[in-house]
């Protein structure tokens, strides 16, 4: 069936267009080019309406132990978020932890058609993929950590050969299933469980002796010399501590000119200067973006109101559990592969560090220059529930709305940041780049993120509101694979989404000789357990795998 | 899927996952005997009694008559149709086991919740209300050096966790590990396992009423924080021995207290829970401890995995508005069933014969192991298998954190609850 969508005004940055008024046509779930007489079965008059792909969140916490543990945790934010089955969709709650089936339809419902969980520990690989196969519609897939895992740490110590730790990476997201690497407070996970209480990048692990300077390269170079698209995702050291800007900075400094991907960047920019001794330094780390070719870099934007951070990190999470709000939390250290932290968090438009957090964040937007580096995510849901994008996004293309919405904060914030002096406005374009080809350049999807002839027909068609608040909360239509999903923001169909993956190559034979004895002698689960096979991906149906491609692996 | 690959001959299985108990030991080896099965290596009471039960295939039955799967099916789908509000109970099953009742819960406008509740509601509640510093198997059993063994016969719900947790040989992290302590704080625990161990130093013994291990706990927490306590007497125990566990807690360069929630089997023993972990958070400001849960029996911990993160709510829920609603209290299903507030009960049991559902005058649908005898004969029964056993699974493990896969071990006709489940939501 031919499918053809008349007369919209088209933002597909892959492709340099720029708002022009074009057609697009789909069949078999793809785009396509058709013969001029083609015959089109369908066709949807979309003139004045605003066309992007749909949309791809490449940082948001949907699916493992963690998040289950961040609902059950909160049964109280849930009340009053209930959410009813229908026909089509299934029961579920809302707002900061939003339930499996209830996250996919938001999405959906916001004209996103993929999310990427960034934080999937490999012991808990396999929940964290049933999680995600239970989430509706969107396709996944997910980032597995390394950097605390003893394995690791055992290779970089006994400076095992090279090509043995990179065999290690690739069998790691092949065993997990996964499309990237990422490391959560380099090796200071595991320090924590050793009673260490902070490590900074250059900082000797107590047992092991490695810095975080030492994992972080070694993992970057490796996940470059594996071909990996999506370069080493990096949680860096000392989150949320004020002066840990200089920690970032560093880290970018000491990338050696490695692709790398530092995450939720708002929470490493925090200066000392003031009273409370916590500023923004949101200028001098936008800088260092802006200069370092090779850095990437999501937000983490800070959004006002209740949510519940859950993070890998239980290193700093352990520190954070005194702002728990409500006062209760868990952190855990989890099978000598990595750990978890769930606090819950109140954002208060009134405190100074709240306040300055959500400036912070602003900030960092409005000054890195290049959007294709730079992603729009609140760290979800660590900053706030995803579904405050629409919100942020008119907070960055309206510079009004964003100068009425410093009215209502906590003044002397304002104070220790530049957001006050900064107009930039973000356009269309820009805003398609974020939140679309961007995460997929930069995870390499290579059939997503854009409009053009081959690509997936994941597309969502906008009214062209000059409120884009109101505009990105609700698309008029979304096309998953070239079906009709959602109409006017209400989901028409559901369908199962499929789970992105990357499989560098490697030699599998030689490093399972280490591995099956690793597991024999120390672990709960042997080695063939633990790996994921694609059978349980796609779990008759309930799943599919899309094989990404990865480049060549150099030596 | 490769780990369903027999080894060495047909019918010879190796690192099997065993589904009987919370800990789902992985590292069985099974082989054929006679007409079934025999656990060849690594085995234990609960698995030598699940794995090597008999293959037996009875028919579907309506009111105790044979009938045929798509009768029982249908009468099963008429009967939650006419109820005005069904409970589905048991929940002795896995992951798709569970994500197929959800999905008639959520249909037929029922409440969920899984036999054994109760004991993991002890846990629960201090989640919901205070929260915890925890620990999983692999970390214990590589890094801890002290074991306090709260009030737990851990023998009797996993008979094989002080042999691969506590008592293993290698460590992650020394050649030559340290001697661990384990000590047993509680009454007549069974200590039979760390005796005379290799691995283990010292035992130590402190005999106290279950129901006053908080109290224990609490002062040594006050303790700590650098209160005065007065008298000799700590909760049954003398003053010293509370001292010096204390001093232990603190010079161990990581703890680990254990408990089972289901040994905790008093009124408001969720406060023990809480009080251990309490101690246990305030302890990490300085130096490293954990707690580590086991119970976790018959699919437990995956029930209230899957219905947490598909309703975000940890069972007992209820459906009946079309919207998850929660009450731990009132969508119990034994009180629902004691103030007949529920009026059809669908019971799954497919690990032990022994979960047998409530004896209950309202109409009961079984989903059941072919050898479960119900105190009543059941309106509708529908024999099942075992997932791990016959046919393919994943379960969540007693910590919460690890999943494992399970395998189909045998031929047999029995189908899979979640199949059962997902034709009488069809039917429905």
């Amino acid at each position: 069936m031919l499918i053809k969508l008349t007369g919209g005004k088209v933002y597909d940055p892959a492709n340099g267009v720029d708002g022009e008024v074009r057609d697009i046509f789909i069949e078999n779930g793809r785009i396509v080019s058709p013969e001029p007489n083609a015959k089109v079965d369908q066709e949807y008059a979309l003139h004045g309406r605003v066309i992007m792909a749909g949309g791809i969140d490449p940082h948001s916490h949907i699916g493992g132990g963690k998040m289950t543990i961040a609902r059950m945790i909160l049964p109280e934010d849930h009340i009053g978020n209930e959410v009813a089955r229908t026909e089509l969709t299934r029961a579920g709650v809302g707002h900061a932890v939003p339930s499996t089936m209830t996250t996919g339809y938001r999405y959906a419902e916001m004209g996103y058609t993929a999310a990427f969980e960034p934080a999937m520990l490999p012991a808990n690989a396999r929940q964290a993929h049933m999680e995600m196969a239970d989430t509706s519609i969107i396709d996944k897939g997910a980032f597995v950590m390394l950097g605390s895992d003893d394995f690791f740490l055992r290779q970089l110590a006994g400076k095992a050969d090279f090509s043995a730790i990179k065999d290690y990476i690739a069998w790691t997201m092949h065993a997990a299933q996964a499309i990237a690497v990422k490391v959560v407070n380099p090796g200071g996970i595991s320090a924590f469980k050793f009673n260490q209480r902070k490590l900074d990048l250059n900082e000797k692990h107590t047992y092991y002796g490695v810095t975080p300077r030492d994992i972080i390269l070694t993992l970057a170079r490796g996940l470059t010399e594996l071909g990996v698209v999506h370069p080493l995702h990096i949680h860096g050291c000392n989150l949320g501590v004020p002066g840990g800007y200089e920690t970032t900075l560093e880290t970018i400094r000491g990338s050696e000119g490695l692709p790398i991907h530092l995450t939720h960047i708002q929470f490493h920019s925090y200066g000392t200067e003031g009273d409370l001794k916590f500023s923004s330094a949101a200028a001098p780390i936008a800088e260092a973006v802006n200069a370092n070719k090779n850095v990437s870099c999501d937000v983490g934007q800070v959004m006002f109101g209740q949510t519940c951070t859950a993070s890998g990190d239980s290193m700093r999470q352990f520190v954070n559990t005194r702002s728990a709000d409500p006062k209760k939390w868990v952190v855990m250290d989890i099978e000598c592969d990595a750990g978890c932290g769930v606090v819950p968090f109140k954002y208060r438009d009134k405190s100074f560090v709240n306040a300055l957090q959500w400036a912070i964040g602003l900030e960092l937007f409005l000054l890195v220059n290049d959007p294709w580096r730079l992603f729009l995510t609140t760290d979800h849901p660590n900053g706030g529930p995803f579904t405050w994008y629409p919100h942020l996004i008119r907070l960055l293309m309206d510079k009004n709305f964003r100068r009425d919405m410093m009215q209502k904060i906590n003044q002397d914030a304002l104070k220790y940041s530049t957001l006050g002096s900064l107009d930039r406005e973000y356009t269309l374009y820009e805003i398609a780049i974020m939140t679309r080809a961007g995460p997929a350049r930069s995870l390499g999807l290579v059939d997503r993120g854009h409009l053009g002839v081959g690509a997936w027909a994941d597309i969502t068609v906008y009214d062209d509101n000059p409120d884009r608040e109101a505009m990105f909360t609700t698309p008029e239509l979304l096309f998953k694979n070239g079906e009709l999903i959602v109409r006017n923001g209400k989901i028409v169909k559901v369908v199962n989404g499929g789970t992105h993956v990357a499989r560098p190559s490697y030699d599998r034979g030689g490093i399972e000789k280490s591995l099956k004895r690793y597991f024999e002698d120390y672990h709960t689960v042997r080695m063939d357990n633990f790996r994921l096979s694609d059978d349980e991906i796609i779990n008759g149906g309930r799943g599919s795998l899309i094989i990404q491609p990865t480049r060549a692996r150099a030596a | 899927m490769e780990s369903q690959k027999s080894s060495n001959s047909a019918n010879h299985y190796e690192n099997v996952a065993c589904p009987f108990c919370g800990i789902l030991c992985d590292d069985l080896e099974i082989g054929p005997s006679g007409d079934g099965l025999k656990v060849l290596k690594n085995g234990c009471a609960k698995s030598v009694a699940g794995f090597e039960r008999p293959l037996a295939e009875p028919n579907p039955q309506v009111d105790g008559k044979d009938v045929s799967l798509d009768e029982a099916i249908a009468t099963a789908a008429r009967l939650i149709r006419e109820s005005r509000l069904p409970s589905f109970g048991g929940l002795g099953t896995d992951v798709d086991g569970v994500r197929a009742i959800m999905a008639l819960a959520e249909k037929g406008g029922g409440i969920v919740d899984h036999a054994l509740s109760d004991a993991q509601y002890r846990n629960f509640r201090v989640l919901q209300s205070s929260g915890w510093v925890m620990t999983t198997l692999t970390e214990a059993r590589n890094r801890a050096d002290l074991f306090i063994i709260a009030g737990s016969d851990v023998h009797k719900l996993h008979p094989r966790f002080f042999e691969r947790i506590v008592c293993n040989e290698a460590s992650m992290f020394s050649d030559n590990p340290p001697k661990r302590t384990v000590v047993f704080l509680g009454e007549g625990l069974n200590e039979s396992a760390v005796k005379g161990q290799e691995r283990i130093g010292e035992v130590v013994t402190l005999p106290v009423k279950t129901e006053r291990i908080g109290e224990v706990l609490d002062a040594m927490r006050a303790l700590n924080k650098g209160a005065t306590i007065p008298g000799n007497d700590i909760g049954g125990l003398p003053r010293a021995a509370v001292d010096d566990l204390l001093a232990r807690c603190k010079a161990a360069s990581y703890g680990v207290v254990v408990w089972a929630p289901p040994s905790l089997g008093f009124p408001s023993a969720e406060l023990t829970v809480q009080a251990i972990s309490e101690f246990v958070k305030d302890i990490n400001l300085t130096s490293r401890f954990a707690g580590l849960a086991l119970g976790g029996n018959e699919g437990a911990v995956s029930a209230g995995a899957v219905c947490g993160w598909q309703s975000g709510f940890p069972l007992r829920v209820s459906f009946a508005s079309g919207k998850p609603d929660y009450d731990s209290e009132r969508y119990a299903i034994s009180r629902l069933l004691f103030a007949k507030e529920t009026d059809l009960l669908l019971w799954l049991a497919s690990f032990s014969p022994d979960l047998t559902p409530p004896d209950t005058d309202i109409p009961t649908i079984l989903l059941g192991t072919p050898s479960i005898k119900p105190a009543r004969t059941p309106k509708v029964y529908i024999p099942v298998g075992t997932p791990g056993l016959d046919h393919t699974g994943v379960m969540v493990r007693v910590d919460n954190v690890v999943s494992l896969p399970l395998r189909k071990l045998r031929q047999s006709k029995l189908p899979s609850a979640a199949s059962v489940l997902e034709k009488i939501e069809a039917a429905l």
